[in-house]
């Protein structure tokens, strides 16, 4: 009857965002963190328009805008770890590889997909010079990994796959959501992950021994549709883009909401976190918001 | 004669003279020891027979003797203060009682500002450190009571218990520490405590004794108000030892017991407040309350219902002290029965302070929790019908904080009174007092919380901003909200139409004025039909816009409808509130918009703008500090922004339809009956119209009709009635300008004078009696306006 009355205490109210990125001028769909020559932060983000941008977190300005994908939105950005090549997958069916290296920004290759869905591309780096890139084709979704090349792939049906790479095979399947898939990440450490789907769920699930996909849990939201979620690359929290112009971030090892981000007046398309802990979050309202939540010790 | 006696006093005469002439030191040294063989201390003692015949007959004689002899002059016969020393000892070392009342005796006697006064007081001081008071309420404990005794007690105790008082007057300003009854107290406290030690052991020995001496200082120490000090050293004492100590007990309880009757509340309410809980109530006092009829009544009567100053803790101890013993559980029971019985008096509900109801209320709970199935069931049909009975009349009431104790009241005693059937709820806010009074409400506090979670918890922000996102049904044109408020199945669009319509009547106001009694109409019927959050504010916005924009038409509407035939009291209740907000728009524009924004951000609203405020005031309060200003008002800041009052051309269609037909009882609506609560809420509305007709020539037609309207109710039984009307006067006296007052209404006006007058005083209702003399001084404020102007 009384529980919860001792020592409830006022939650803080949520911070406002650390600053906000303005002038991309269309709605943000792709948001990667990485480090430019020097070591300087930057952020990537690409746009409705076909741009990607690349802002510097200490000037917080717009450093260079790359135009590649003829106009047509850029849904996917990935850096190489070892080096200056960019990533980006666009609506124009191109995944387009960029050298960034010493001011240059041209584009030195790219693959024609075939897939015209939400699925984003993966990428697999074990060395330098040494690759595996994962693009979705006629029907899948994402991909991450092992010793043994896995590909984790997300389904317009609602179901989750883990592929054995080598094998070309199918090791585990599970159907976790009624509606498409739309993100997930995965947290190797504790062999578990979340996705998110077009519905009012989160799905947690792991891998058993690498082999068995699980469902472990699921959570309710207020509001259907995430777009994307990452976890935080410390596995202490995760962030989820929601349709409903909010940005969530949970404790990952409970599940326990932290924060609703409502700052965006727009869905919010893309999340990425970088190693320092920062968040940040693009939207439709061609605003991205970067946050520091939790700082990590 | 016998040959003892006689040497004694022999020897004592000649002391007596020796000492009264002789300016020998020496002399006076020799005789004063050869004294003190009688009293046992030197080597070379007296025969105990001479000693008790000495101490019996003569001691007083001798002090008295010396106290006469005491100047600066017969101190300094010899040197280093040993004459001193030497007639220090006879008070410190004598028998306590005599020496006690000698010292109390000379100090009476002495004169005010005095060397002999100032020697006294500081030998009683020295007397009070030695631990002499012990030896004076121990001398009491042995003794068999006689007439001659009787007296002598009697004297004792006076004199032992005023000690601070009568130094206090004897000292004036030179008075010791030592005698301050914060001091005091404590100390006798500590005597008490060594007394009772002293019985305890003797008790041990076989040895009979009486503690009713000191039953009687206690009382008597308490009846002087000093509870806290003396019950404050001894209470924690005795709790320590009477743990496990049957004789220790008995001791306490029969301290407890020959307590006189007369001081027996007063000790009682001391102890409950010092207990630190109903067991260490229950050691100290045993079953006190069935022996003693003063002490039953004490604790079963005059706690419980003709005081209410016992803080939580105390009643906690008083009632589980009476729950403890089975022999007290009756008790508690009829206890029960009683409160519940003055809880739901109504005579009771209208008659007693409020803070006593929350009082009798909060009893009624604790009683509960200590009563179990069995007790309860075997007298339920008379609690039913009391609690029954109460909660009908406490929900009758208009005063919310009654109804409220009447729900959780209720609430709690029918769970438990009738465990089988559906459990009552009812809809209250949590606020402070029904947390606490649920927490009354069980049994007792757990030990601990659970555990704290693990460090790496992450501590959630405020999250209560998130909600459900809305659709995009939101309509575009007032006509389409009324059409989608009337016609609609789709209840997404139903909603949006409701959340967009006072932004649509405010930004649209010839569009609203063509359909704003359909507006009105529609809005004043609208049903929840679904559970829209804020659905009752969101109509009375909406309502209020409406009456803003289009006042005469819609705001006469509105009047009229409050005592058509088929509406519901909360409707009606909505007309009042909506009228009085709409006023307040009209006569103050954009006071309503700002307390809105600021007191409610809305579901879906983006949290951080309620920190936009915050951040506005520094650098508002930053600007201010740092921006020198030439004129002087500038420095008050934001002066309000002057305008017409629109409120002036349409008072009268808000005001005068609602006092038509308030004394015309329909069939669902009988004002002068049973809906007192709305009758309660026009007087009050009628007054904020008033109040805010203030500087508008329909001011005076509307005093007068007000004033008429409150002088037919004011005997009304209701407080929440009495309310309305005493603040429609004030807002009479302070809208109406004064020199129309005084010339229209002069009589009216000392009516309510006398009127107010009465009320102010003997009122039951603290707020009636605290709005009655707000008026009482805008009267007389306005008088002594008035009076200077027409005087010369």
């Amino acid at each position: 009857m009384v529980t919860g009355v001792a020592g409830e205490h006022m939650a803080a109210p949520v911070p406002n965002p650390q600053f906000v990125l303005r002038g991309a001028r269309s709605a943000v769909h792709a948001l990667h963190f990485c480090h430019g020559a020097q070591g300087h932060p930057l952020l990537l983000s690409g746009s409705l328009r076909g741009l990607v941008h690349v802002w510097s977190l200490q000037t917080r300005r717009p450093l260079a805008a790359l135009d590649g994908h003829g106009g047509q939105c850029v849904t996917w950005l990935h850096t190489l770890p070892q080096g200056p090549q960019l990533l980006s997958q666009g609506r124009d069916l191109q995944l387009c590889v960029w050298d960034l290296a010493e001011g240059r920004n041209a584009v030195v290759d790219a693959v024609h997909l075939e897939s015209v869905g939400f699925c984003r591309a993966s990428v697999l780096a074990e060395g330098p010079q040494r690759w595996m890139l994962a693009v979705p084709g006629r029907g899948s979704d994402e991909a991450e990994s092992s010793p043994r090349p896995l590909l984790l792939a997300g389904y317009e049906d609602g179901s989750l796959a883990l592929w054995d790479v080598s094998a070309r095979k199918v090791c585990s399947r599970v159907a976790c959501h009624s509606e498409p898939v739309m993100a997930l990440a995965l947290d190797p450490r504790r062999a578990r992950g979340v996705s998110g789907s077009a519905e009012k769920v989160l799905a947690v699930w792991s891998l058993e021994g690498q082999q068995a996909l699980q469902v472990r849990g699921t959570h309710e939201l207020i509001n259907p549709g995430i777009a994307d979620l990452k976890i935080r690359p410390d596995s202490k929290i995760l962030a989820t883009a929601g349709w409903d112009h909010r940005v969530r971030v949970f404790q990952w090892r409970t599940m326990k909401p932290l924060a609703v981000l409502a700052f965006h007046s727009a869905t919010v398309h893309c999340v990425a976190f970088n190693t320092t802990g920062l968040l940040a979050a693009g939207s439709g309202d061609q605003r991205i918001s970067v946050w520091s939540l939790y700082p990590p010790t | 004669m016998d040959p003892v006696a006689s040497a004694v006093r022999l020897a004592v005469q000649e002391a007596v003279h020796i000492l009264s002439s002789s300016e020998d030191g020496g002399h006076i040294i020799s005789t004063l020891q050869s004294l003190r063989r009688y009293l046992g201390e030197t080597e070379t003692q007296a025969p105990p027979e001479e000693q008790e015949e000495f101490s019996r007959t003569h001691f007083s004689t001798i002090l008295r003797c010396l106290v006469g002899k005491l100047s600066p002059d017969w101190l300094d016969l010899l040197p280093d203060g040993q004459l001193e020393e030497l007639w220090a000892s006879f008070f410190l070392e004598g028998p306590a009682d005599q020496a006690f009342l000698v010292l109390m005796e000379s100090i009476e006697g002495a004169a005010s500002p005095s060397f002999r006064l100032m020697k006294m007081a500081r030998l009683l001081a020295r007397f009070l450190s030695a631990g002499r008071m012990a030896a004076v309420m121990e001398g009491q404990c042995g003794q068999q009571a006689g007439p001659a005794s009787r007296l002598l007690q009697e004297t004792l105790l006076t004199r032992v218990v005023g000690l601070p008082d009568h130094l206090g007057n004897r000292l004036q300003r030179e008075t010791l520490a030592a005698f301050f009854p914060q001091n005091y107290f404590p100390l006798l406290g500590e005597e008490v405590l060594r007394v009772l030690q002293a019985v305890v052991d003797s008790l041990r020995g076989g040895l009979d004794c009486s503690v009713s001496f000191l039953s009687q200082v206690l009382g008597k120490a308490c009846v002087h108000g000093r509870q806290k000090e003396i019950l404050g050293v001894l209470v924690p004492r005795l709790t320590v030892l009477t743990q496990g100590n049957c004789l220790w007990q008995r001791v306490c309880w029969r301290l407890v017991e020959c307590v006189p009757d007369r001081a027996m509340e007063a000790v009682l309410k001391g102890l409950v407040e010092a207990a630190p809980g109903p067991e260490v109530l229950s050691r100290l006092l045993g079953n006190l309350v069935t022996k003693s009829k003063k002490a039953q009544f004490v604790m079963t009567q005059k706690l419980l219902f003709l005081q209410y100053s016992c803080s939580m803790p105390m009643l906690q101890s008083l009632l589980g002290y009476l729950a403890m013993d089975s022999q007290r559980r009756p008790l508690l029971v009829q206890a029960l029965k009683e409160l519940l019985e003055t809880w739901g008096s109504s005579s009771a509900i209208r008659h007693t302070p409020l803070e006593q109801q929350r009082y009798v209320s909060k009893a009624l709970l604790i009683c509960l929790t200590h009563l179990g199935e069995a007790e309860l069931r075997a007298s339920r049909d008379e609690l039913l019908a009391s609690l029954m009975e109460g909660v009908k009349s406490r929900l009758d009431s208009s005063l919310p904080p009654v109804r409220r104790l009447g729900m959780i009241v209720a609430e709690v005693a029918s769970a438990r009174l009738h465990p089988e059937g559906p459990p009552l709820k009812f809809q209250y806010e949590e606020d402070e007092l029904t947390r606490e009074m649920l927490a009354l409400a069980v049994p007792r506090p757990a030990a601990d919380g659970p555990s704290e979670a693990g460090d790496d918890e992450l501590v959630p922000y405020d999250m209560s901003g998130d909600g459900e996102q809305r659709g995009s049904k939101t309509p575009a044109y007032v006509r389409d909200c009324l059409e989608a408020l009337t016609a609609s199945e789709d209840w997404e669009r139903w909603e949006e139409a409701l959340r967009a319509l006072e932004g649509l009547v405010l930004k649209s106001p010839a569009a609203t004025r063509e359909v704003s009694l359909e507006l009105a109409k529609v809005l004043l019927h609208l049903e929840e039909k679904t559970a829209v959050a804020g659905f009752e504010r969101l109509r009375q916005r909406a309502l209020v816009a409406v009456t803003v924009t289009d006042p005469a038409r819609v705001a006469e509407y509105l009047a009229v409808q409050f005592y058509a035939l088929n509406y519901s009291l909360r409707q009606r209740m909505d007309i009042l509130d909506v009228l009085a907000l709409a006023a307040q728009e009209l006569s103050r524009p954009g006071c309503l918009g700002k307390a809105a924004q600021r007191g409610s951000p809305g579901p879906g609203s983006q949290p951080s703008g309620a920190a936009v405020p915050a951040w506005k005031a520094v650098v508002e309060e930053r600007v201010r500090r740092k921006t020198r200003r030439f004129c002087k008002q500038g420095s008050t800041g934001r002066a309000a922004a002057a305008g017409p009052n629109e409120f002036n051309a349409v008072a009268g269609y808000f005001f005068f339809p609602l006092l038509q037909r308030f004394d015309r009882p329909v069939v669902t609506f009988d004002l002068l009956g049973d809906d007192q609560l709305v009758l309660g809420r026009l007087a009050h509305t009628l007054g904020a119209l008033m109040y805010l007709a203030v500087n508008t020539a329909v001011a005076v037609p509307m005093g007068k009709a007000l004033l008429e309207f409150v002088w037919a109710l004011r005997f009304h039984g209701d407080a929440y009635v009495r309310r309305g009307l005493l603040s429609a006067v004030s807002s009479v006296l302070l809208s109406v300008p004064a020199e129309w007052l005084l010339a229209d209404l002069p009589d009216e006006l000392l009516e309510a004078r006398s009127w107010l007058a009465d009320v102010a005083e003997q009122d039951a209702d603290e707020d009636c009696r605290l709005l009655a003399v707000k008026a009482l001084l805008l009267l007389e404020k306005l008088r002594d306006r008035l009076l200077p102007l027409s005087s010369p």
